[in-house]
C-alpha cells in the first residue's frame, strides 16, 4: 500500500496574540506564507510536485476568511496548478490539514501535499466567526453547552485534580520549555518572521514565562468561575454530570493555552513524490483519526481517539516512545495520562501550549512537527500526536521514524 | 363591547368596554369587534389618527385563558390564528397614520401587546397600573408580537427579563425602561394623546424597524448580543433545569427574530407561541396556577348557604415564628390581633416580627411610615387571655405538644364567645385528638400555616370529625380576608401536605441507603424541579425532628407502624453520629460559617456509594412518582376531596414543579394507565410504597383520566 511520509516541518515563533505582541503587525497572509515560502526554498522545491495546500483556520472571516489557504499559495507564488483549502475542526485544525493531506496522499491521489495552519488571534479575536452552539438558544440548551473553560474545570472536579496538580503541572511545561528553547531543540524548524525589508520580527516563541512558580500561579483568581456561577454553566454541566455536586474552578491564564499568532506547515507525500523532489523521508505517518466525545465536558476526547488511532496502527499504548497532547488547559492532560496510564516524561517533553500558546488553526501541525524533530534529536521512533477539540471531540496522528 | 367614535378633528377613538366583565380581555368577540374598528379608522381618509383606549379602570388585561387552550388544540388551525392577530397588529403599525396607545390603567399580556403595536404609549401616572408581558409565568410567551417588538424598542437586555421573569411594573418603572413613551396625569390622557396625534404622530408613524438601515443593536450577529445570549442560554437552563420549554422559545424568539426583520421575526414568534400552546407544561400551569388557583381563591369548595363571615378581631396564642408571621397577616389585612404569649417579652418580640418586615417595606416604598403605625396599633401584645374577649377567631401557634394545646385551648375559650372559632396551627397532630380539649369541637379546625408565613400564600384548612360546615365556611372567609390560598382537608396523620412532601424527603433518605451518590440525589431533585434536593431539605427540617416524628408515630400505632427505608438513615446520623441538621451546622451537608454548604465528606463512609450507578433520569421519576402514588392515596382516603386543591397544595405548599401541574395533574401528563404500569415495576424494584391504589387502577381500566383534556 501507498505510504504517506513528512518530509518537512516549519512553524514560525508564536506571538503574544495581542497588541502588544510582535505579530499583531503582520497579517494572517504573511505568516502562511512564510512558512510556504519555507517549505518550498528550504527544499528546493518544485512545487508543482505539490497537488493541494490545506491549512486549518478556526476563525476563518476577515482576512483569514475566503480560503486563506488557495489565496495563500498564489502570493507565495506556488505553481499555479496547486489548489488551496481552509478547514476548521476547531483546535484539531492544523493537524486535521495534515491528516487530511496525507490521506490524500494515502489514497493515491496526491503526490504531495501540504498540511498547515494559521491564526492571527491577536487580529481575528477568537469566536469572530460566530457560530450557533454557544447562543441558539434552540441549540445551546437541550444540547447542555458550556464554554470550554467550564468544561476543563469539569474534568478537573470529575477525576479528582486539585488547584496543586493542575499548577504544578503548568510550572513543568514552562520548565521544559525554557529548556527545549535553551538548547535549541527548536531550531530545525523555526521560520523567523521577517519584514518587507528582510529584517527580522520575531524569531522566538515570546508567551513563555519561565519565572513562573507554584506561588506565583497561586496568586491567579481561577478565570471561570463568573461564568460557571453567575452565568448558570455550572448548573448545565451538572445537569449533565448530576454526580458532581459542584464544579471547582482551578484553570486560569497561568495553567491553560496563551493566546498567540503563528503558522506552520508540514510537507507530506509518498516515496514516488519524495524522490522526484530529491528529498528524504524524515518520519511515516502510521495512523490517524478523528473521534466525537461527549460535548459538554468537551475535552476528554484526546484518550478515544488516542486509542482508535493505536487499534487502527495495531499498537498499544506501551509502544509509543513520545506523546504530544496539546496543553488546551491542564486538566486536559492530566486526564489522558490517567486514562492512558502515560508517565508525565513521556508527554510533552518539549513543554507545550501553556508556555507558548496555541494559535489555534496552527498548533496541530506545529506540534506534529515538534515531535519529528525530537524523535530524531532524541533518538527515538514513535510518537502520538493529539489534541481535544471544542464541541467534544479528538483527534490523534501515530508517526515513526523512518 | 369596543366604542368606536370620531370627533371633529379627525381622531378616531377606538374603546375597549367589554360590558360582561370586570376587565377587558382579548377573546374572539372582543378581537373581532377590535379589528373591525381598527380597519374602519385605516380605510377612513377622514380619520389623521386614532386612540386605542379603554373605557374601564383597566386598559386590557391579556387574553381569555378559557378559549385559548380549546381553540389551540388544532395545531395548524392555531397558527393560521396567530398570522392573523399578527397581521391585524401589523396592519396597525403599517396604517400609514398614527395610532397611539392612551394607557389608562393596567394593560398586559395581548393588552400592552396592542400598545406595542401603536406608534406612541401615552401611560396615565396611575401607580396602582400595571404593565408587562407575564405570559411566560404560565407557560406561553408572548404572541402577537411582544417577544419582537419589546426588544427593538428598548434593546435585547433590557427585554429578556421583562419577558422571562414575567415581570410587571408601574408605568413610572415602564417609562423609565422605555416601555412606554410618556406619563401624564390621569385626566391629560386623552387630551395628551390627541394632541400627538395632530401633531409629531403625523410625520411620526413610522416604526424605526421600518426604516431602512435598522439594525437591532444586540442581535446575536453582534459581539454584545452573542455576550448576551450566550450568557442568557446558560442562566436560563441554570433556572428551568430545562423544564420549561416555553422559557427556551422565548430565547429562540428573540434569538432568531433579531436576526430577521419584524414580518419574518413575527412567523417566527407565532410557531414558538402555538408550540407552547401545544404543550403539556402549559396546559399544566394554565390548568393549576391560574384556573385552580384562582377557583380556590374565590372558595369554591365553601360549603353553600352559610352567610360570609366578616372578622375585626382575632386572636394569636404563642408570638413565635407562625404566631408572630399570622400576626403579620391578620394585621396586613386590617385585622385588630391579640398576640398572646406566657411573657410579655415573647409576646412584644412576636410583634417586633411585623415591625420589623413593615420597616422593609417602608424602605423599599411599598408602604408609608403612617400605615406602618396605623398596621403596628393594632396588634396587643399581651399575656392576659382576658384580652381575646370579643374575638371571632382564636389560632393558637403553641409548641407542638398536646398537652399544652389542650391547656391554651381550655384558657382561651373561657373568654369567647359561644360562636367564635378556634383554630390549631399544628402540622403534625391530628385535629381531631386536639379538639377533645374544646369545649365546642364543632367549632374547632386546623388553620396549617406555612413558614415563613408572610411569604407562603397557603393555607391547609383542615376538617376535625366534628367540625360543622359553618365553622368551615367561616374559616375559609377568614383566609380570603387575609389574601391567602385555602386549600381544604380531611383529618389525618401528616393531614395532605406534611404527608405527601415527607415522601419527597424519605425516598431521597431511602436512596442514600441504597447507594446512590449523594450528589445524584441531590441533583435529581432539583432536576425534577424541586426547589431543593431531598437531603438538603431534611438538613432544614432538622433530622433530629423527622427521627423524633417517627418515634412518636411508631409508640402511636404500635404494630400498625410501617418503618420506612429512610429509618436506619435518620437513625445512624441522629443517634450515631449526632449530625442533626441544618440548625447545628451538620447534617448531611456541612454549614461552613464563610461558605457554601457542602455534603459532608465522610457520608460515603456510613453510607457506601454502590459502583453502578442509576440513570439520573429513573432517580427524578422516583422522586416525583412516590409523591402523586401518596397523593393518589389520600384521594383515595378522602384526605383529600377536590385533585384541584390538591394540585394548588403541592404547588404552593411545598414547591412541587408547577411545569408538572402539581401532584395530580402530573399523573395526568404521564397519563394515568402508564403512570400505573411505572408504578407497579418501581414498586416491585423499590418497594410496596410505589404500588399504586384502587383508585388508579379502577381509573387506569376504565381510562380515566383526573381532568378534561
Amino acid at each position: 500500500m501507498t505510504e504517506a511520509f513528512v518530509y518537512d516541518a516549519v512553524r514560525t515563533p508564536r506571538g503574544k496574540g495581542r497588541s502588544s505582541g510582535a505579530l499583531h503587525e503582520v497579517t494572517p497572509m504573511r505568516l502562511a506564507t512564510t512558512v510556504l515560502e519555507a517549505v518550498r526554498d528550504r527544499n528546493e522545491l518544485d512545487t508543482s510536485l505539490v497537488d493541494d495546500v490545506v491549512l486549518g483556520c478556526v476563525a476563518p472571516v476577515g482576512e483569514q476568511g475566503a480560503d486563506i489557504a488557495r489565496v495563500a499559495v498564489i502570493q507565495a507564488n506556488y505553481a499555479e496548478t496547486v489548489a488551496g483549502v481552509q478547514i476548521n475542526r476547531f483546535c484539531a485544525s492544523g493537524l486535521e490539514a495534515c491528516n487530511m493531506a496525507a490521506a490524500k496522499v494515502l489514497s493515491g491521489q496526491a503526490e504531495m501535499a501540504i498540511g498547515g495552519g494559521v491564526e492571527s488571534m491577536s487580529r481575528i479575536p477568537m469566536g469572530s466567526d460566530g457560530g450557533a452552539w454557544a447562543t441558539d438558544p434552540a441549540v445551546a440548551m437541550p444540547t447542555y453547552f458550556v464554554p470550554q473553560g467550564i468544561s476543563a474545570d469539569l474534568i478537573a472536579t470529575k477525576y479528582g485534580m486539585s488547584r496543586a496538580d493542575v499548577d504544578s503541572y503548568a510550572v513543568e511545561s514552562q520548565k521544559r520549555a525554557k529548556r527545549s528553547w535553551d538548547e535549541g531543540r527548536f531550531k530545525k524548524s523555526i521560520i523567523p518572521v521577517k519584514d518587507i525589508n528582510g529584517l527580522t520580527v520575531l524569531d522566538r516563541d515570546e508567551h513563555l514565562r519561565p519565572e513562573t512558580t507554584m506561588q506565583s500561579l497561586a496568586a491567579l483568581e481561577p478565570s471561570f468561575g463568573v461564568m460557571g456561577e453567575q452565568f448558570g454553566f455550572d448548573s448545565v454541566a451538572m445537569q449533565r454530570y448530576p454526580d458532581v455536586e459542584r464544579i471547582e474552578h482551578m484553570h486560569h491564564a497561568g495553567n491553560s493555552s496563551g493566546i498567540v499568532d503563528g503558522a506552520a506547515a508540514v510537507l507530506i507525500g509518498n516515496a514516488e513524490g519524495g524522490r522526484k523532489a530529491g528529498l528524504k523521508p524524515r518520519a511515516r505517518i502510521r495512523a490517524f483519526t478523528s473521534v466525537g466525545s461527549e460535548p459538554t465536558i468537551m475535552l476528554t476526547g484526546p484518550s478515544f481517539a488516542a486509542e482508535k488511532a493505536l487499534k487502527l496502527a495495531g499498537m498499544k499504548p506501551s509502544d509509543i516512545d513520545l506523546y504530544e497532547l496539546n496543553e488546551a488547559f491542564a486538566s486536559v492532560v492530566l486526564r489522558f495520562m490517567q486514562v492512558l496510564n502515560v508517565p508525565h516524561d513521556k508527554i510533552n517533553v518539549n513543554g507545550g501550549a501553556i508556555a507558548m500558546g496555541h494559535p489555534l488553526g496552527a498548533t496541530g501541525a506545529m506540534i506534529l512537527g515538534t515531535m519529528v524533530d525530537e524523535l530524531e534529536r532524541s533518538d527515538k521512533n514513535t510518537a502520538l500526536v493529539t489534541l481535544c477539540v471544542g464541541a467534544g471531540m479528538g483527534i490523534a496522528t501515530i508517526i515513526e521514524r523512518v | 363591547m369596543i366604542d368606536y367614535s370620531i370627533d371633529g378633528d379627525g381622531i378616531a377613538a377606538i374603546v375597549w368596554n367589554m360590558a360582561d366583565r370586570p376587565m377587558n380581555v382579548m377573546n374572539g368577540d372582543s378581537l373581532a369587534a377590535f379589528r373591525e374598528a381598527v380597519y374602519k379608522a385605516i380605510q377612513d381618509k377622514a380619520v389623521k389618527g386614532v386612540i386605542v383606549t379603554s373605557a374601564k379602570n383597566d386598559f386590557v388585561a391579556g387574553a381569555d385563558l378559557v378559549n385559548l387552550l380549546k381553540e389551540s388544540l388544532d395545531a395548524a388551525k392555531a397558527l393560521q390564528n396567530s398570522f392573523a392577530l399578527q397581521k391585524l397588529f401589523r396592519d396597525i403599525e403599517k396604517a400609514g397614520k398614527p395610532f397611539v396607545a392612551a394607557i389608562n390603567g393596567t394593560a398586559l399580556g395581548g393588552g400592552y401587546e396592542i400598545c406595542l403595536a401603536c406608534h406612541r404609549r401615552i401611560a396615565a401616572d396611575n401607580p396602582k397600573a400595571l404593565i408587562g408581558l407575564p405570559e411566560a409565568s404560565i407557560g406561553l410567551l408572548p404572541g402577537a408580537g411582544g417577544t419582537q417588538r419589546l426588544p427593538r424598542m428598548i434593546g435585547v437586555s433590557k427585554a429578556l427579563p421583562m419577558i422571562l421573569e414575567s415581570k410587571k411594573v408601574d408605568p413610572k418603572a415602564a417609562l423609565a425602561l422605555g416601555m412606554v413613551d410618556e406619563l401624564v396625569a390621569p385626566g391629560e390622557l386623552l387630551i395628551r394623546a390627541k394632541a400627538w396625534l395632530l401633531n409629531e404622530g403625523q410625520t411620526g408613524h413610522v416604526k424605526p424597524w421600518d426604516q431602512k438601515g435598522f439594525r437591532v443593536p444586540e442581535a446575536a450577529n453582534t459581539p454584545k448580543g452573542a455576550q448576551v445570549f450566550t450568557a442568557g442560554n446558560g442562566m436560563l437552563r441554570a433556572k428551568t433545569m430545562g423544564n420549561y420549554p416555553n422559557a427556551q422559545y422565548i430565547m429562540s424568539c428573540v434569538y432568531e427574530g433579531m436576526l430577521v426583520d419584524i414580518d419574518t421575526g413575527l412567523k417566527i414568534e407565532s410557531r414558538y407561541f402555538v408550540a407552547c400552546t401545544q404543550s403539556k407544561e402549559a396546559r399544566n400551569m394554565i390548568r393549576s396556577l391560574f384556573f385552580s388557583i384562582g377557583e380556590a381563591n374565590k372558595l369554591a369548595n365553601r360549603p353553600k348557604n352559610v352567610p360570609t363571615q366578616a372578622y375585626t378581631k382575632v386572636g394569636v396564642l404563642g408570638a413565635g415564628m407562625m404566631g408572630a408571621g399570622i400576626a403579620y397577616a391578620a394585621s396586613s389585612a386590617g385585622l385588630n390581633v391579640v398576640l398572646l404569649d406566657s411573657t410579655q417579652e415573647a409576646a412584644e418580640k412576636g410583634k417586633a416580627y411585623t415591625a420589623g418586615l413593615l420597616d422593609k417595606r417602608v424602605k423599599a416604598k411599598k408602604t408609608s411610615e403612617a400605615d406602618k403605625e396605623k398596621q403596628l396599633g393594632l396588634i396587643k401584645a399581651t399575656t392576659s387571655y382576658d384580652d381575646l374577649k370579643g374575638c371571632d377567631l382564636v389560632i393558637e401557634a403553641v409548641f407542638e405538644d398536646r398537652a399544652i394545646k389542650a391547656e391554651v385551648t381550655k384558657k382561651a375559650e373561657a373568654q369567647l364567645e359561644p360562636t367564635a372559632i378556634f383554630a390549631s396551627n399544628t402540622s403534625t397532630l391530628p385535629i381531631t385528638g386536639l379538639a377533645e380539649a374544646s369545649s365546642r369541637p364543632a367549632n374547632f379546625i386546623g388553620l396549617h400555616f406555612f413558614s415563613p408565613v408572610d411569604k407562603m400564600p397557603l393555607v391547609e384548612i383542615i376538617r376535625g370529625k366534628q367540625t360543622s360546615d359553618e365553622t368551615l365556611a367561616r374559616a375559609m372567609d377568614f383566609v380570603k380576608k387575609i389574601r391567602k390560598t385555602p386549600i381544604v382537608v380531611n383529618d389525618s396523620r401528616g393531614f395532605y401536605t406534611s404527608r405527601v412532601f415527607a415522601t419527597y424527603v424519605t425516598e431521597g433518605l431511602t436512596m442514600l441507603a441504597e447507594g446512590v451518590a449523594p450528589a445524584v440525589i441531590e441533583n435529581a431533585g432539583k432536576m425534577a424541579g424541586m426547589p431543593v434536593g431531598p437531603l438538603a431539605l431534611a438538613d432544614e427540617v432538622s433530622l433530629e425532628l423527622m427521627h423524633r416524628v417517627r418515634s412518636q408515630t411508631r409508640k402511636d400505632l404500635g404494630d400498625a407502624y410501617k418503618s420506612d427505608g429512610s429509618e436506619p438513615v435518620l437513625q445512624a446520623m441522629v443517634e450515631k453520629l449526632g449530625r442533626i441538621g441544618k440548625k447545628a451546622g451538620k447534617g448531611f451537608y456541612d454549614y461552613p460559617a464563610d461558605g457554601r454548604k457542602k455534603l459532608w465528606a465522610d457520608l460515603g463512609k456510613h453510607f457506601p456509594v454502590k459502583a453502578e450507578q442509576p440513570d439520573v433520569q429513573d432517580v427524578i421519576k422516583r422522586l416525583v412518582y412516590i409523591q402523586s402514588v401518596e397523593t393518589a392515596r389520600c384521594l383515595e382516603e378522602k384526605v383529600i376531596i377536590d385533585v384541584r386543591d390538591a394540585d394548588v397544595g403541592s404547588i404552593m405548599g411545598w414547591g412541587f414543579p408547577p411545569f408538572r401541574g402539581g401532584t395530580v395533574s402530573n399523573i395526568d401528563s404521564v397519563g394515568v394507565k402508564p403512570f400505573v404500569a411505572e408504578c407497579d415495576q418501581l414498586a416491585q424494584k423499590f418497594g410496596a410504597r410505589f404500588t399504586p391504589p384502587r383508585l388508579l387502577r379502577d381509573m387506569a381500566d376504565q381510562g380515566k383520566s383526573f381532568y378534561a383534556a
